[in-house]
């Protein structure tokens, strides 16, 4: 017989103390990396709002415009806007190039306007949107400060007269791109993002998951299903600009599809989506309990019965968890969309699944790489939309899925 | 061992044997499982399958509605009739044997929907009820067959899940009896359950016992011997004695059954 064990001796005192600072410094060490996410993130996010937000609002001046008739009849809004600019006697032109459009909407909102002479807001350009937001460091050298000594005189001059003014900034959530930042806008890069997961969720999603079905319930358990998982895995790891090469080669060079379609987007990022969608609701159906199977089975449930009435209702929140880390994948991808040619300039908003477009994360990088100083708002604004519809989509698939939870 | 080992006398007589299996075997991949096992059961008598674990009990009564079929590497050679056409012939559909013979699982698998669908579930794929009305009165005589209609008839719509496990494993009987099947095999249908709800499963086999040919797999001898009329004892995959219950606990013919229920091994 050996002796009772002293459980009050020191060594077992001093193990039982070394466990629990064990316990604790691990707790420390987890909590030291929560915080550190946290603190990225939260970074992240401060720097890309404090520049982007002055991208949702825009300087805009106000001019003295006189419908002429005649110009009206000619289409002449340019001169039109020339004149008016030019009665502001600023030394050089401080009006967008674009904002004789916002002359034409007017007309066609309201014909009475023709022939009057009438005082509108129009957006400036660049340089002194860029002034009124205070993006330049008026104490540099003329020759680094990147604005002319006449666009900052003429910026003192309208601003102590009270003809400027900055507002929301209608034109960067409405428009497409444009060469000028303060014509630039997010909606097309958006509506692209839109119909280019439309067809990616539209394909991926149903193929997916009968996919998986098929795999998981019905099919046999051999040396071809054994090279069919593998071939599935490893598509998964497959970085995502062979896909675009892929797509490429089948969508545009043979099956002949326009270039920078969201179709021809939306079927490229299926192929890339697919296996993530296949292996997560392979997961979720092998999760669902073999006694519901034996309970459906057990009275007569035929197979397909089984599968869609029992198997699939269980397995459809995790399913969806898939289909929404598939889909944030795909809303994010930027590099199989260049080589389908949606890092196209697109200055008009998409119609339709086949007309040019870009998408947000594209149009990102576009933005980001853009030389003009107007343009790194845009870029940060631009990521904020991004976030958003992620965020959106996210919430959206979360409130689903847990519709489907509590259902079951 | 077989059946023509047992003196005829100890052969139980039914009069009309719903079902019948002859010289059965059952096999996973290379292992057998059941090993030339053949025995009749009617409605009048409820059967226990009594057997230390593992002694193929189970698996012969995943026979009798081709639950087999399920599992992968299964393979059942031998002859089950039921009400004498082959359930493996080519002509039987196994969609519908399975409706005929019902089964209860051993832990109580309701489905994750409410008390009401867990009953009408069967009878709906089956097509049995021509209206709403139809599906409740089937529902209602169910539950009402199962002794749980007064516990649960003010929460119809409230899922299955959140009964107990007693009520659970009644909510699983009555669904399999809503279908009204022929024969109900029950595998260790109290294994999860307390004493009380086991003792009214108890006494549900007994009134459902003449309307449908029961088979129960049980690991508790004293269940065998209360609820049953007929005992099969499974040994290493043979069926070494049928008889009489009485008989069999009383007054065993083989040494390996006496052994058993006298607690030498098991």
């Amino acid at each position: 017989m050996t002796t009772p064990t002293d459980w009050s001796s020191p060594a077992l005192r001093a193990r039982v103390a070394a466990r629990y600072r064990a316990e604790q410094r691990f707790r420390l060490a987890g909590l030291t990396a929560l915080s550190l996410a946290g603190l990225f993130l939260a970074f992240l996010l401060f720097t890309i709002i404090r520049d982007g937000w002055s991208g949702f609002r825009h300087a805009e001046v106000s001019v003295t415009v006189v419908f002429d008739p005649a110009q009206v009849r000619s289409g002449d809004y340019m001169a039109m806007m020339q004149a008016a600019s030019a009665r502001l006697g600023t030394r050089s032109d401080v009006v967008s190039e674009g904002a004789w459009l916002g002359l034409r909407d007017t007309v066609a909102a309201e014909p009475d306007v023709v022939g009057q002479t009438r005082t509108i807001w129009v957006p400036t350009k660049s340089s002194i949107d860029m002034l009124a937001k205070g993006k330049f460091d008026l104490n540099e050298p003329a020759l680094t400060r990147g604005v002319s000594n006449n666009d900052i005189a003429d910026f003192h001059a309208l601003e102590s007269s009270g003809r400027l003014r900055t507002a929301f900034n209608g034109i960067f959530v409405s428009a497409a791109d444009s060469t000028n930042p303060e014509l630039a806008g997010i909606w097309g890069a958006a509506l692209g993002s839109l119909l280019t997961l439309i067809v990616t969720i539209g394909l991926a999603f149903p193929v997916g998951v009968l996919a998986a079905i098929y795999l998981e319930e019905f099919a046999p358990k051999n040396r071809w299903t054994d090279l069919i998982e593998v071939s599935i895995n490893n598509l998964a790891a497959v970085p995502s600009i062979i896909f675009g090469l892929l797509g490429l080669a089948v969508f545009l060079n043979f099956a002949g599809l326009p270039r920078s379609a969201p179709l021809v987007g939306g079927l490229t990022l299926a192929l890339m989506t697919l296996p993530v969608i296949v292996i997560s609701a392979r997961v979720a159906i092998k999760a669902v309990p073999p006694s519901l199977r034996d309970a459906a089975l057990g009275i007569g449930a035929s197979p397909i019965q089984v599968v869609f009435q029992h198997v699939l209702p269980s397995a459809l929140p995790g399913v969806m968890t898939g289909t929404i880390i598939g889909m944030a994948r795909a809303l994010g991808e930027t590099a199989p969309l260049l080589l389908i040619g949606m890092r196209a300039f697109v200055t008009d908003n998409p119609q339709g699944f086949l007309s040019p477009a870009t998408v947000l994360p594209v149009q990102v990088f576009l933005w980001s790489d853009d030389v003009q100083r107007g343009f790194v708002e845009k870029t940060s604004a631009a990521i904020i939309v991004l976030l958003l519809v992620l965020m959106l989509m996210n919430s959206v698939a979360i409130f689903l899925r847990n519709r489907f939870e509590r259902r079951s | 061992m077989n059946i023509m080992n047992i003196p005829p006398d100890r052969v139980a007589a039914t009069v009309v044997p719903k079902m019948t299996a002859r010289n059965v075997d059952v096999f996973y991949g290379a292992k057998q499982a059941v090993k030339n096992v053949s025995i009749d059961f009617s409605r009048e008598n409820v059967t226990a399958f009594i057997g230390p674990s593992g002694c193929g009990k189970s698996s012969f009564l995943r026979c009798f509605n081709r639950m087999n079929d399920t599992i992968a590497g299964a393979r059942v050679s031998g002859e089950i009739r039921l009400d004498g056409n082959d359930i493996y012939g080519s002509d039987m559909d196994v969609v519908q044997l399975r409706a005929r013979v019902g089964m209860v699982f051993q832990k109580p698998n309701p489905f994750p929907k409410s008390i009401f669908e867990n009953i009408a579930y069967g009878p709906r794929i089956h097509g049995l009820a021509q209206s709403k009305a139809d599906m409740e009165v089937i529902v209602e005589s169910a539950l009402r067959r199962a002794g749980l209609w007064d516990e649960v008839k003010d929460r119809l719509h409230e899922s299955g899940t959140a009964l107990s496990g007693g009520q659970q494993q009644r909510l699983c009987i009555a669904r399999t009896i809503a279908v009204d099947p022929e024969v109900i095999l029950m595998d260790e249908p109290c294994s999860a359950l307390d004493p009380i709800a086991t003792a009214k499963i108890e006494e549900l086999i007994d009134d459902l016992r003449g309307r449908y040919a029961i088979v129960i797999v049980t690991h508790n001898m004293q269940q065998a011997a209360r609820v049953s009329q007929r005992t099969a004892f499974f040994h290493l995959g043979s069926m070494v004695e049928y008889g009489e219950t009485s008989m069999i606990f009383t007054n065993p013919v083989q040494a390996r059954t006496k052994d058993y229920i006298t607690g030498r091994y098991g």
